[in-house]
């Protein structure tokens, strides 16, 4: 047998080998060692609201089933049935008692237990319906987000999102006072490796580059907005390879700033809004369309990214499935709500004005980065003036790559089992 | 007179090869000012909801002036060049047809070839003719893609 690669021969503080991109050994590693091994994200709590809804997704390449019980407990439960191995459900979503498997009929309630075995007769008193439930992850819940994981040893959620907690509840904020829910998808693949994208969220510097079409096709003022590098932004490394890139200052806090002027691209809304709602409340809503000025990556597949959660799942080590899911408030305006939604397919998904060209970049990097061997794919922007706040968090500038740093720290911690080096920083 | 078939079909053919030659200006021309140009996920939506949830594209004339001058302008990356792609339109069926505008849906079938890599996208497609001045216009082109639910890859063209 061939012997496993050294992760640490691979990722180094500041620069990785070429080939973390492209190496099928590595991948299966990573598989195991991190997406069996770390809390990954699976829903929002609005895509389970009712006790008997539910959602199929996947845990790294674990099929999974995502549901709330009659008590209103959250469950995720591996998509295979125990008899055969057959998966119980290949609905997207929906409501129900019960997952039947369609092989044999073996019959298992909203928790995973196994409810009814027809003709039981044929196992002889030998089949405890106890021992066979649908096969459970760990499931914690933080602010709406829910995470699974297979490991029942690792630290709770609670302390794995840490530093990152302040940052989902900004990020929250663009519920303008109602609940966030989520409003629909977009999903593609790209062919490259998963951390390409993982890479892409915290990365400010492309921005200007390759979204140039995307801000010839917005406002003087938009593009303003979005002239961010050398601006006041900066990324900060959030323990447990988290990050946040805040690259408009002035929109961390959806709640501040009222009094501020309202962008002319809103104005429209604005007035539609006040024909419900007192000024002040207007403001809020109209500040929560448009979304946060930052990105928050939380190691290994999700972002809360500016407006909308991006998730990744790795499908082999070359191809890597991207869901932009958009948000908005539950209960709140639907004028707002559909701005939301438009100003989602400007940028997002596979026709977006953005993604396309992000695709191609992450497309060329797989592609590029198989030329020639023992070259390093570097990671060292803005390292020469980062610095420590007083709670610990490196910092630099919006465009250093201080988050994919930290990402890779956290990866390499996992990869070789040293979460301690990971819990101290380098 | 009642909008024929004939007629229908010979607009949304030119309207395929304009799109297919990279004639986007012109192609924007064969449009009404108030048409939608929508391209949604959810298959069973009315298109009369559409605006209220999410869609891969939900273009008014403003929007599609934009899709077009981002293809045109040479700043994308993703478009610079343009995928090539090759439509073919059949299986016509005219759904309603008066005297001032009809329905008409029918199949296509478009492959895209970018960076060596050959793409197919089967669709549904359903367009609201209007008759008006300057002849036949279209104004409502709704694509329905056949893997809409399923992971897209980039289309950085028009369907």
């Amino acid at each position: 047998m061939q012997d496993l690669p050294d992760p640490r021969s691979l990722v180094n503080t500041d620069y990785a080998d070429g080939s973390i991109y492209s190496n099928p050994e590595l991948y299966d590693m990573e598989m195991d060692r991190i997406f069996m091994h770390n809390w990954i994200w699976v829903a929002h709590r609005s895509d389970l609201p009712e006790p008997g809804n539910f959602i199929t997704t996947f845990v790294g390449p674990h099929p999974v089933i995502v549901s709330r019980d009659r008590k209103g407990d959250v469950h995720v439960m591996l998509n295979r049935c125990r008899h055969r191995g057959a998966t119980v459900c290949e609905r997207k979503s929906g409501t129900g008692a019960s997952f039947v498997c369609p092989y044999h009929g073996w019959a298992y309630g909203l928790d995973g237990a196994l409810r009814g075995v027809p003709y039981q007769e044929g196992y002889s008193g030998q089949l405890d319906k106890k021992k066979y439930p649908l096969v459970s992850l760990r499931v914690e819940e933080y602010n709406g987000l829910i995470f699974a994981t297979f490991d029942k040893s690792i630290m709770s959620l609670d302390a794995w999102l840490g530093r990152a907690k302040p940052w989902i509840d900004l990020f929250m904020k663009q519920g303008a006072g109602w609940p966030v829910k989520t409003m629909g998808e977009h999903k593609f693949t790209f062919p490259g490796n998963w951390k390409i994208q993982l890479e892409n969220t915290t990365d400010a510097y492309h921005f200007p580059i390759v979204h140039k079409s995307f801000l010839d096709s917005v406002d003087e003022e938009t593009q303003n907005t979005f002239d961010f590098v050398g601006g006041k932004g900066f990324v900060e490394d959030l323990g447990h390879g988290h990050s946040v890139m805040v690259m408009i200052p002035e929109l961390v806090d959806l709640d501040e700033n009222l009094d501020a002027a309202i962008p002319e691209r809103f104005l429209e809304l604005a007035e539609e809004l006040s024909k419900d709602y007192p000024p002040e409340k207007v403001r809020q809503i109209v500040r929560a369309v448009g979304g946060t000025g930052f990105n928050l990556n939380l190691f290994p597949n999700l972002a809360c990214s500016m407006a909308f959660f991006r998730v990744l799942r790795p499908l082999s080590v070359n191809e890597t499935e991207i869901r932009h899911i958009a948000i908005g408030m539950d209960g709140g305006p639907e004028s707002a709500n559909e701005a939301r939604l438009r100003l989602h397919e400007h940028f997002q998904g596979p026709m977006g004005f953005g993604t396309p060209d992000d695709a191609e970049a992450w497309d060329r990097v797989q592609r590029g980065s198989l030329a020639g061997r023992d070259i390093a794919i570097l990671l060292n922007r803005g390292l020469g003036h980062e610095a420590k706040r007083e709670d610990g968090n490196l910092f630099s500038d919006v465009s250093a790559e201080t988050g994919m740093r930290a990402a890779y720290r956290q990866w390499l911690a996992a990869m070789t089992d040293e979460m301690a080096a990971a819990e101290t920083g380098v | 007179m009642t909008i024929t078939l004939n007629e229908a079909i010979e607009l949304i053919t030119l309207e395929a090869d304009m799109l297919d030659h990279s004639e986007f200006r012109e192609w924007l021309k064969l449009y009404t000012a108030d048409s939608l140009y929508a391209v949604p996920i959810d298959p069973d939506a009315k298109v009369e909801d559409l605006g209220k949830i999410l869609n891969y594209a939900y273009d008014n004339a403003e929007m599609r002036e934009k899709r077009v001058e981002r293809l045109l302008g040479g700043r994308s990356i993703s478009a610079a060049p343009p995928a090539r792609t090759v439509r073919l339109l059949s299986r016509y069926r005219m759904l309603e047809a008066g005297t001032e505008s009809c329905t008409l849906r029918c199949a296509q079938l478009l492959t895209e070839l970018r960076q060596g890599r050959e793409r197919y996208y089967a669709a549904d497609v359903t367009f609201r003719l209007k008759r008006t001045e300057d002849g036949l216009r279209i104004n409502q082109k709704i694509v329905r893609l056949l893997t809409s639910t399923e992971a897209l890859t980039a289309v950085s063209y028009i369907l």
